[in-house]
C-alpha cells in the first residue's frame, strides 16, 4: 500500500479519506512556535465532489489513491453503461451511471471528456466546459416581447432543458456552459 | 520597518552583528528541520535561527547585540509560513525575562508609531492562559486528560494524535485550538513561563506554586505568533543533555539524529553571560502592520514563486 507522509502534502495530491479517493485542495501547516506541527487540509472527494476538512499530526502518513486523469472521447451509451475511448491507445472504458453523473446531460457523442480513473476503473466523467448542442424543441418567441433578459425553456437534443433567449428557434445550435448548465450564445 | 528597528537599537547602543547563514551543524530541535546544502561534497546546513552563532559571540564578548537575517526551515510553508523568512534576534546581557519582554513591547510600540494600530499588551502565564480556557493545569496534566477534555469540549482530534503521545503534543494542539483563539483579537499577548518540558534553550526555575517552569515567552498578535524569547540557559552540561534528549526524540519521531554543534557547547563552557534573548519573525510583524492575512502578501516572491 503506497502512502504519503504529511510533508509530501500539496495541492492536487490524491489520497484516500474515509475510503474514497480525494484530491487535496488546501494544505496548511499549523505550528505552534517550537512545538508539534499539524497539517490542516481541505480535500475534495473525487467521487462525491464534497469538500472535507481534516487535520493530521505531522509525520503521520496517509494512504495514497491511485488516481489518474485522461482525456477520452465519448462513443455511445448502451443504456447501462457509457462507453469512452482513449484517442491515443484506442483503449475503451465503460463508465456506469454513477461515474457519468450529470455529464450525461451534455454529451451526445465524440465530445472529449476528462475521465478520472481510480484503481483503473472510471470514477468520474467531466464533460468539456462548453458543448454545442441543437435545440430539439422550443416554443416560438412571442412577437414584440423584447423585455431584457426574458427567457423560455428549450429542450436540447440530449433531452436536457435549458433556459434560452426568446429569439432561439428549433434547430439552432447553442453553446452551453456545462459547469453552470447555462446558455452562452448561438454557436 | 527595518529603518525603525535599526534606529531603535542604535539609540540603545545595541550592536548590529552578522553571523553565517550556512553552518556545519543542523538544529537538534525535534520540531524543526534544517535545509541542507553541500560544500565540496560535505553536507552543510542553512540556519533555522542565528541563535547558536550569536551566543558564541556573546561568550566571546558580553555585550548587547542584534541581527536581522534570513532563517530557513524545511517543511514550513502555508498561509503563515515560508521556508525562508526574516528574523530579528537580539540578546541583552544582564536582562531577565521580564526586562526583555518590556523591551520587546517598546520595540513594537516604536514599529507601530506611524500606524493606525495603537498596540495594547496583555501578559498571561502559560498556566493562567490554559486554566482560564480549559480548566487544565498544563504543568501536571496528562495526555489522557487532554484527550478527555478534547472529547468533552468538541475539539477536533488530529489523525495520529493519541494518548500514547507526548503531553506536549497535546498541549500544542489545545493551545492552537482553544487558548490562542481566546486571546485579544486586536492586541498583543505575551505568553510566558512555559511548561519545563518545552524549555528549548531557556532556563528552568520553580514558580510560586513550585511547578518547574521554563523562563520562555512568546509574543502573539491575536493568534499569530510573532516572537519567542528565553532567559537563556548558560550551563553547557545541561545544554548538551538537552541536545542529546532532543536527538532521542527525533529518533522516536522517525527522524535522523543530527550532530550536536560542539562549537556552541564549547562556547557555553567557556562562559556565556547571564542574558535574555528573543527572535522576532519580521514577516509576521509586517503582516500585522499591513493587516495582511497571508504571508505571501508581505513577501516579494513567496516559496511557490521563488
Amino acid at each position: 500500500m503506497a502512502t504519503y507522509s504529511t510533508n509530501q502534502f500539496k495541492n492536487g495530491l490524491k489520497i484516500i479519506l474515509d475510503g474514497d479517493p480525494c484530491s487535496i485542495t488546501e494544505n496548511n501547516v499549523v505550528k505552534p512556535g517550537k512545538g508539534q506541527a499539524f497539517n490542516k487540509i481541505k480535500a475534495k472527494n473525487l467521487r462525491t465532489g464534497r469538500v472535507l476538512e481534516r487535520t493530521f499530526k505531522s509525520t503521520e502518513s496517509v494512504e495514497a489513491a491511485d488516481v489518474d486523469e485522461m482525456n477520452v472521447e465519448y462513443l455511445y451509451s448502451d443504456g447501462e453503461a457509457w462507453h469512452f475511448m482513449d484517442p491515443v491507445s484506442f483503449d475503451q472504458y465503460a463508465a456506469d451511471a454513477v461515474a457519468v453523473g450529470d455529464a450525461v446531460k451534455w454529451i451526445k457523442g465524440q465530445e472529449v471528456c476528462v475521465m478520472t480513473l481510480w484503481d483503473g476503473a472510471p470514477l468520474v466523467i467531466t464533460p468539456p466546459n462548453f458543448v454545442e448542442l441543437a435545440v430539439a424543441q422550443t416554443d416560438p418567441g412571442l412577437k414584440g416581447d423584447t423585455a431584457q433578459g426574458a427567457t423560455k425553456p428549450a429542450t436540447l437534443e440530449t433531452g436536457t432543458e435549458v433556459k434560452v433567449p426568446l429569439f432561439i428557434n428549433e434547430g439552432d445550435i447553442l453553446k452551453i456552459d456545462t459547469r453552470t448548465g447555462e446558455y452562452v450564445s448561438r454557436a | 520597518m527595518l529603518k525603525n528597528i535599526r534606529a531603535f537599537f542604535d539609540a540603545r547602543s545595541v550592536l548590529e552583528v552578522e553571523t553565517p547563514l550556512l553552518s556545519h551543524y543542523a538544529t537538534t530541535d525535534p520540531h524543526l528541520d534544517s535545509l541542507s546544502s553541500c560544500f565540496r561534497e560535505q553536507a552543510c546546513y542553512l540556519n533555522t535561527s542565528p541563535e547558536y552563532a550569536m551566543k558564541r559571540l556573546l561568550a566571546d564578548k558580553p555585550q548587547a547585540i542584534y541581527q536581522i537575517c534570513k532563517a530557513f526551515r524545511d517543511d514550513e510553508s502555508g498561509s503563515q509560513h515560508n521556508p525562508e523568512f526574516t528574523l530579528l534576534e537580539w540578546y541583552r546581557p544582564g536582562y531577565d525575562m521580564q526586562q526583555l519582554m518590556a523591551e520587546l513591547a517598546e520595540l513594537v510600540v516604536n514599529v507601530f508609531s506611524d500606524s493606525a494600530i495603537t498596540p495594547v499588551f496583555e501578559y498571561l502565564s502559560y498556566q493562567q492562559a490554559f486554566e482560564k480556557v480549559t480548566g487544565l493545569n498544563p504543568h501536571r496534566v496528562s495526555a489522557s486528560e487532554c484527550y478527555r477534555f478534547a472529547l468533552a469540549d468538541g475539539v477536533e482530534i488530529p489523525q495520529g494524535l493519541t494518548v500514547a503521545d507526548d503531553v506536549d503534543d497535546w498541549l500544542d494542539w489545545l493551545l492552537t485550538q482553544r487558548v490562542l483563539p481566546a486571546f485579544n483579537k486586536q492586541g498583543f499577548t505575551f505568553l510566558y513561563d512555559y511548561p519545563a518540558s518545552q524549555c528549548a534553550l531557556a532556563r528552568v526555575e520553580n514558580n510560586a506554586e513550585q511547578f518547574a517552569v521554563a523562563k520562555r515567552f512568546e509574543l502573539f498578535y491575536a493568534e499569530v505568533e510573532l516572537a519567542n524569547g528565553f532567559f537563556e540557559l548558560t550551563d553547557a552540561d545541561e545544554q548538551l543533555r538537552r541536545f542529546q534528549q532532543e536527538n532521542q526524540r527525533r529518533l522516536q519521531a522517525g527522524k535522523p539524529a543530527v550532530d550536536i554543534d560542539q562549537r556552541f557547547i564549547a562556547a557555553l563552557a567557556h562562559g556565556m553571560p547571564s542574558c535574555s534573548g528573543v527572535a522576532v519573525g519580521l514577516d509576521r510583524l509586517l503582516m500585522v502592520l499591513s493587516s495582511s492575512k497571508r504571508i505571501e502578501q508581505v513577501l516579494s516572491f513567496s516559496w511557490p514563486l521563488a
